[in-house]
């Protein structure tokens, strides 16, 4: 019994001894165990980041109403239902400087929606010629379409902003002395003359009747596509509808008695009276972002044409297509494919480019908010608007693109 | 050799230059009569340029003897060429950003062999930076200081353009890895960034430097103009590197992750030493074009009156003595950025060829 207390406190000691190790070594291996759980150190990983982030913000933040306490700027979107008090120059609805901020801003937008519009139809157009210029057997047309394109992306859009403007305040004469390519047509430093059909009733019954085409133009290719389907019988589509979309609105047109009274500017004066114009700075816009991204454009409809391989044509012409069925059923989907996408982000381009026009006068809408930042002071606002009526324009092209990658995607099996 | 065996000739129209004519500009006949519309219009305009730009040119003269003459006046350029490189930089130091930009110009040429790729390259260039840094600030070794208000012309555009890109470019890859992550914070955070900055234009950027970041500072602590425009430019272009990474990032096949992590490697080491090195060298391209619009997107800073390259040329063409001569400083202009973003295209062209076979 005596014995056996000597041998068992050995035993109770390293009892106790194995255990504390087993506590602590659990410890750790808890604390390992937590590093090494993937989830649970992303967590941690992600609440520290964020912590970080907001702490920033509220760095920023309380600065910024700091500053704007001690300057006595007042936030907030009242300065909106002032009067604007300044006048711009061109406005596609009616504005007068004793109209709000709100409106100007408006007449801003709507400005640079003009331009980018405008800009962007002219732009796909010209893009296309080069592109395919660029791809012509003949060596002469794809040399110039290869050095304009290189020329063109390599000069930044402002400095070809500057220089067109240039040319039409320094270089074009006069309203007097000015080029006349067409009658009609003039060209001088007071930007581009020409002249507009004078209003009548039946241009309202023709874009009516063009709109009737128009679903008429829908519901037929939905007829013929079902018909198809049953019966395997072709509908000459695209003939049918160019002639309906062309044809209903000309029928309109002369049924009223073809009315084409021009509105044609004359010189009167130092400055012209009748049609209608576009200011030089405008010009100058539309002109600096056309020849500029057209460039881009026309690289890009150059890499689509090419992506499309040349047994693709022979492929369908040896299944009996024609040649316009070939080019629209086979290699037009396979080359939109390419195309859009770059294409879309390129609009997207010229309308943030458009914002350019404030260094030239063109009263768009970065140019108007300018305005509005120095007038009231309210630059965070004015710069929370700008970044906002641009993030509108381009989620919605990205809407737009994401619809249509799904539309065309391929469907693999 | 019998009479039947004789070797033909192919008939002289097919070969030569008249068979190289023949195949290139007159194959059918609308492509003859376009090559002579092209010619035509090509002989009404060129010559005349030819004559304008070379032949009736002054070169040197006053701007009174270039008011008389019919050809484009150079002396706009000449007559104020330091003015238009060096900007309000002090006259007699502007030796200073000469070889700043020296240096610069022979780094760039220096790193353009892919063999010389390497940790020197590096180190070369930290140097390289602190002594152009040096020059043009000054303060020390006896240089007189320069204060960075005084800094213009095409130093600032290189500055902007060679800063904006080696600040952007670790921040736009650590933003495409963000973008990249399976943890949704990180996730949200790196494509709300990388989608608000691709979604406003630059000017909008460009503005809130010069008249919010003010206001983000504590009190009393201002930082330089050109500073805040450098800024906007840095968080501009990372948000189109992280794009062309990322496109990089999704190129790399599944395989290569799962062959690190069977490794044992870590996040960090997996990206550091398989995923990254492949990923960057697939979008060097891609980047090269990145690096083109940035160098391009510098002149914006016109708008919120730094005094860039472009800038200084409108100051000249403002002073009444030279008005009215935009066409040609803006020519000149156009050939300056024209040198600039062509050798880096065809530098990347290059690129693209030995990496196109090495593969």
């Amino acid at each position: 019994m005596f014995c056996g207390v000597p041998l068992g406190a050995p035993h109770v000691f390293i009892k106790i001894f194995g255990e504390v190790i087993a506590v602590s070594e659990s410890i750790s291996e808890k604390i390992a165990s937590f590093w090494l759980d993937e989830k649970k150190r992303s967590i941690v990983f992600q609440l520290l980041v964020i912590c970080i982030v907001g702490l920033f913000a509220w760095y920023l933040i309380s600065n910024t109403v700091q500053n704007l306490h001690r300057q006595h700027i007042a936030t907030g979107f009242g300065f909106l239902k002032k009067p604007a008090s300044f006048e711009i120059g061109e406005s596609l609805i009616p504005y007068s400087s004793s109209d709000t901020y709100a409106k100007a801003l408006l007449v801003g937008a709507l400005n640079t929606v003009k331009v980018s519009f405008v800009g962007i139809i002219i732009t796909v157009i010209l893009g296309t010629f080069i592109g395919i210029a660029r791809l012509s057997s003949n060596w002469l047309i794809s040399r110039l379409a290869a050095i304009y394109i290189e020329v063109m992306q390599d000069i930044p859009v402002l400095l070809q902003l500057f220089f067109w403007y240039a040319i039409f305040y320094e270089t074009l004469p006069g309203p007097r002395q000015a080029i006349c390519p067409v009658d009609g047509v003039y060209i001088c430093n007071r930007g581009f003359i020409f002249p507009i059909p004078k209003y009548h009733p039946a241009y309202g019954y023709a874009f009516l009747a063009f709109i009737v085409a128009c679903v008429a133009v829908y519901i037929l290719r939905k007829w013929a596509k079902r018909r198809q389907d049953l019966t395997g019988k072709t509908f000459p589509v695209f003939r049918v509808s160019l002639a309906l979309i062309l044809g209903l609105p000309l029928i309109v047109w002369f049924a009223y008695g073809a009315p084409i009274v021009m509105d044609i500017p004359r010189i009167q004066g130092f400055n012209f009276v009748g049609g209608t114009s576009f200011t030089p700075e405008f010009m100058a816009l539309l002109l600096g972002l056309v020849l500029y991204t057209a460039a881009f454009v026309a690289e890009i409809v150059r890499a689509g044409i090419q992506s499309v391989s040349k047994g693709q044509w022979e492929a369908a012409l040896a299944m009996g297509l024609t040649h316009s069925q070939v080019l629209r059923l086979v290699v037009l989907p396979q080359a939109l494919r390419v195309i859009v996408p770059p294409l879309t982000s390129q609009m997207l381009n010229l309308t943030k480019n458009s914002s350019l026009a404030v260094a030239i006068g063109y009263p768009d809408f970065v140019s108007v908010a300018n305005t509005t930042i120095n007038q009231t002071g309210q630059s965070i606002e004015g710069i929370a608007l700008i970044m906002l009526v641009y993030l509108i324009f381009s989620l919605s092209t990205s809407a737009f693109m994401n619809w249509y990658n799904k539309k065309v995607k391929l469907v693999e099996r | 050799m019998t009479e039947n065996e004789a070797v033909v000739k192919p008939p002289p129209s097919d070969i030569g230059i008249l068979g190289w004519l023949r195949k290139n500009l007159f194959n059918t006949w609308y492509n003859s009569l376009l090559t002579i519309v092209t010619i035509f219009f090509l002989w009404k305009s060129i010559p005349p340029f030819i004559k304008w730009a070379f032949f009736d040119a002054a070169w040197f003269s006053p701007p009174k003897v270039c008011r008389q003459i019919d050809g484009a006046c150079w002396s706009v350029i000449t007559k104020n060429i330091r003015f238009i490189l060096f900007g309000f930089y002090p006259y007699e130091q502007q030796w200073r950003p000469l070889i700043a930009m020296l240096i610069l110009f022979a780094l760039l040429y220096y790193s353009k062999e892919r063999s010389h790729w390497n940790k020197r390259l590096f180190y070369y260039w930290l140097v390289g930076l602190a002594v152009m840094g040096i020059l043009m600030k000054g303060g020390i070794f006896g240089l007189p200081s320069v204060e960075s208000t005084k800094w213009g012309g095409l130093p600032l555009t290189l500055l902007l353009s060679v800063f904006g890109l080696t600040a952007a470019y670790p921040l736009g890859v650590i933003l495409a890895l963000g973008r990249r992550s399976k943890m949704p914070a990180i996730k949200t955070l790196c494509v709300l960034y990388i989608e608000l900055i691709r979604g406003v234009p630059l000017i909008s950027l460009l503005f809130m430097g010069s008249i919010i970041f003010p206001l983000f500072l504590p009190e009393g602590i201002t930082i330089s103009k050109i500073l805040r425009a450098q800024v906007a430019i840095i968080l501009f272009t990372a948000a189109y590197i992280a794009e062309v990474v990322r496109g990089g990032l999704q190129a790399i096949p599944k395989g290569q992750y799962e062959a690190a992590a069977s490794l044992g490697l870590n996040y960090y080491l997996t990206m550091r030493l398989i995923i990254l090195p492949q990923a960057l060298r697939i979008v060097i391209p891609p980047t090269v074009s990145v690096l083109i619009s940035a160098f391009k997107d510098t002149s914006l800073v016109v708008i919120i009156a730094l005094y860039d390259v472009l800038k200084t040329t409108q100051t000249v063409l403002s002073d009444p003595q030279w008005m009215g001569f935009s066409r040609e400083a803006y020519i000149f202009l156009a050939i300056l950025y024209f040198l600039g973003c062509f050798s880096m295209s065809q530098f990347s062209r290059k690129l693209e060829k030995e990496l196109d076979t090495g593969r």
